[in-house]
């Protein structure tokens, strides 16, 4: 294997431009937003001038006005988003998983119907979502609204996404964009764990059974914990991916009124495209980075870890 | 024969099916709103029923648009998502194809930081990464342009093609590899001859998956494209669907007729899809 050595250099080769291309559109970009959030860019034209955290502390602590209130509400927002989106997701594809799991007949077209919504972009997603939640007014109910109506259920009627009703910190228009999200992301909880059931060996249910398991005794103490790691996958892809949404509310709902459904990717494509506030934008994009590194880091490292023990 | 009739089985059933009628909903308020006449869909009454027509019309107007009440086509759009979509699903595609190769069966010093450094790329949230972006391809001329969106498109796609790729190779036996050294092919040899064609698979599953993420794309592209009659079938949706004139008939047309390409794909080629799928999560 004496010529592998110059054949090692050309595969570096190779892979140089990808490294090049993503070094500076990920980590090179990264640190130029860093850079353009400490700075007083706060107009069409850049502005590079040191202001040290200024737009931080804009953004934590009151001295930032409306755009300090805007930003904690939408951290509780993401905070409740998340937490319910996942729950849904994780809960409901475990259920819809094991169903399937049961040999039923036309597996196949039930598990199309589920995953086909993954198929979809949020912006359809979010212009359905938005007619069928759309609440209209009592005397002209629309969309589930105008159905409950129908069938005799005005009580279960109500503002929906224009509801600007909180519990706590927790904004109840933000429940039907969550049923959006969780409608189109289910299937994906749904194709892991099923994936995951189809990998548990039939030997291990077969000696659980001889060992007189009920089949739901099966389920608690011998199938879910085999697929704990799945759901800790599902956990940060999903979790990720809401920590940073932006298409589905952005088209859904917007930001709301009173920033019921803001979320901080809104805040900041709003604040930077449409408002010129560049600098406060990276600022929120960074704090958005940073929750997202949070979950991310310590996943990429644990997963490739376990992948180079194996 | 008692199977049929434990009442645990029909209730597996009767929760399937009730799970299923519920994922379809939004498909048949978008199909019966489609088919609609703008009279129709205003009648809020009649929003569940089906249609009283068949009127195919809304299709033409999500289409072509309605000049006279100022409602701009989705036609031109879907054309930019195809030209938008197809060179840099192809172009990401193949140099993850290659970065997989290199990363799984040519690893040399220091490939193993590499790679998850490149993997953080597809996790970020690319709000960090707009302000810079837009800076650069205006100062490079392409501001502005769909093949600016392309170049984007093409390199945040890398990490996740690299990393099915990579996944994918690492599949395949190491020998292979080394009886083609020994039959004198040289790193490109190997691949041309041995890696590619064996995936091909593989190929169908990146395609399919890129295809879809980035037909689906909305915030590179708004963000990017100002100008209407560049921007792809999402941003034009998203301003349909925004604009005062809510004709809702046409709205639901145009959703479908976005819609149309990803369903199609996931409908005839399922199979490759849930694989992409199940592989974006690192470990695959």
């Amino acid at each position: 294997m004496k010529h592998k050595r110059r054949e090692r250099w050309l595969g570096f080769l190779i892979l140089l431009p990808s490294i090049i291309l993503l070094g500076l559109f990920v980590y090179g970009f990264i640190a130029w937003t860093g850079i353009v959030s400490l700075s007083k860019w706060d107009g069409v034209t850049p502005d590079y001038t040191f202001a040290g955290l200024s737009w931080y502390k804009g953004l934590f602590t009151a001295a930032g006005g409306i755009s300090h209130r805007r930003f904690v509400i939408d951290l509780w927002n993401t905070f409740f988003f998340t937490i319910f989106f996942l729950l849904i997701c994780v809960v409901i594809g475990l259920l819809l998983a094991i169903l399937l799991d049961q040999k039923v007949k036309g597996e196949g077209i039930f598990r199309t119907i589920y995953l086909f919504p993954m198929s979809l972009s949020f912006v359809v997603t979010g212009v359905v979502w938005q007619w069928i939640f759309a609440p209209g007014i009592a005397s002209r109910p629309r969309g589930l609204n105008a159905l409950f109506t129908q069938i005799g259920l005005e009580n279960l009627t109500w503002k929906w996404y224009t509801s600007t009703d909180s519990i706590g910190p927790f904004h109840v228009a933000l429940i039907p964009v969550i049923i959006a999200a969780a409608w189109q992301l289910i299937g994906y909880t749904m194709a892991m764990y099923l994936a995951g059931l189809r990998g548990v060996p039939e030997e291990l249910r077969e000696a659980a059974r001889v060992d007189g398991a009920t089949e739901v005794q099966i389920y608690r103490h011998v199938v879910l914990p085999l697929l704990s790691p799945i759901t800790l996958s599902a956990l940060i892809v999903l979790g990720h991916i809401s920590l940073k949404i932006f298409d589905l509310v952005y088209t859904m709902t917007g930001k709301g009124t009173g920033f019921v459904t803001d979320v901080p990717g809104i805040f900041m494509f709003e604040t930077t495209f449409r408002g010129n506030h560049y600098a406060q934008g990276a600022a929120i994009s960074m704090v958005m980075l940073f929750m997202v590194a949070l979950v991310i880091v310590p996943y990429l490292r644990y997963s490739l870890k376990r992948e180079v023990e194996l | 024969m008692r199977r049929a009739f434990n009442p645990t089985r029909i209730a597996i059933y009767l929760l399937l099916i009730l799970f299923a009628a519920v994922f379809l909903l939004p498909i048949y308020v978008m199909l019966i709103s489609s088919l609609k006449t703008f009279a129709e869909v205003q009648d809020l009454s009649r929003m569940w029923s089906l249609p009283s027509t068949f009127n195919i019309e809304n299709f033409r107007s999500a289409w072509f648009g309605i000049p006279e009440k100022g409602l701009r086509g989705l036609g031109p759009n879907l054309i930019n998502s195809v030209f938008l979509t197809v060179p840099a699903t192809l172009i990401s595609s193949f140099m993850g194809s290659l970065n997989g190769y290199i990363l799984s069966k040519w690893k040399f010093r220091g490939s193993d930081v590499i790679f998850p450094l490149m993997l953080f790329g597809m996790f970020i949230p690319y709000q960090s990464t707009l302000i810079p972006l837009t800076q650069t391809l205006s100062a490079v001329g392409l501001g502005g342009t769909l093949w600016g969106l392309i170049i984007v498109h093409v390199i945040y796609g890398l990490p996740i093609t690299t990393l099915i790729f990579r996944n994918y190779y690492a599949e395949v036996p190491n020998d292979l590899v080394e009886a083609g050294s020994i039959d004198g092919a040289g790193l490109l040899g190997i691949y041309w001859r041995i890696m590619f064609p064996l995936s091909l698979p593989g190929f169908v599953v990146v395609v399919i998956w890129q295809f879809t993420n980035i037909w689906n794309e909305f915030l590179f592209a708004v963000t990017i494209l100002q100008k209407p009659e560049l921007q792809p079938i999402t941003v034009a949706l998203q301003n349909l669907s925004g604009s005062q004139i809510k004709e809702w008939n046409v709205v639901m047309a145009g959703a479908l007729l976005s819609a149309l390409p990803t369903l199609l794909i996931y409908v005839l080629l399922g199979r490759f899809f849930i694989r992409g799928l199940l592989a974006g999560s690192v470990k695959g």
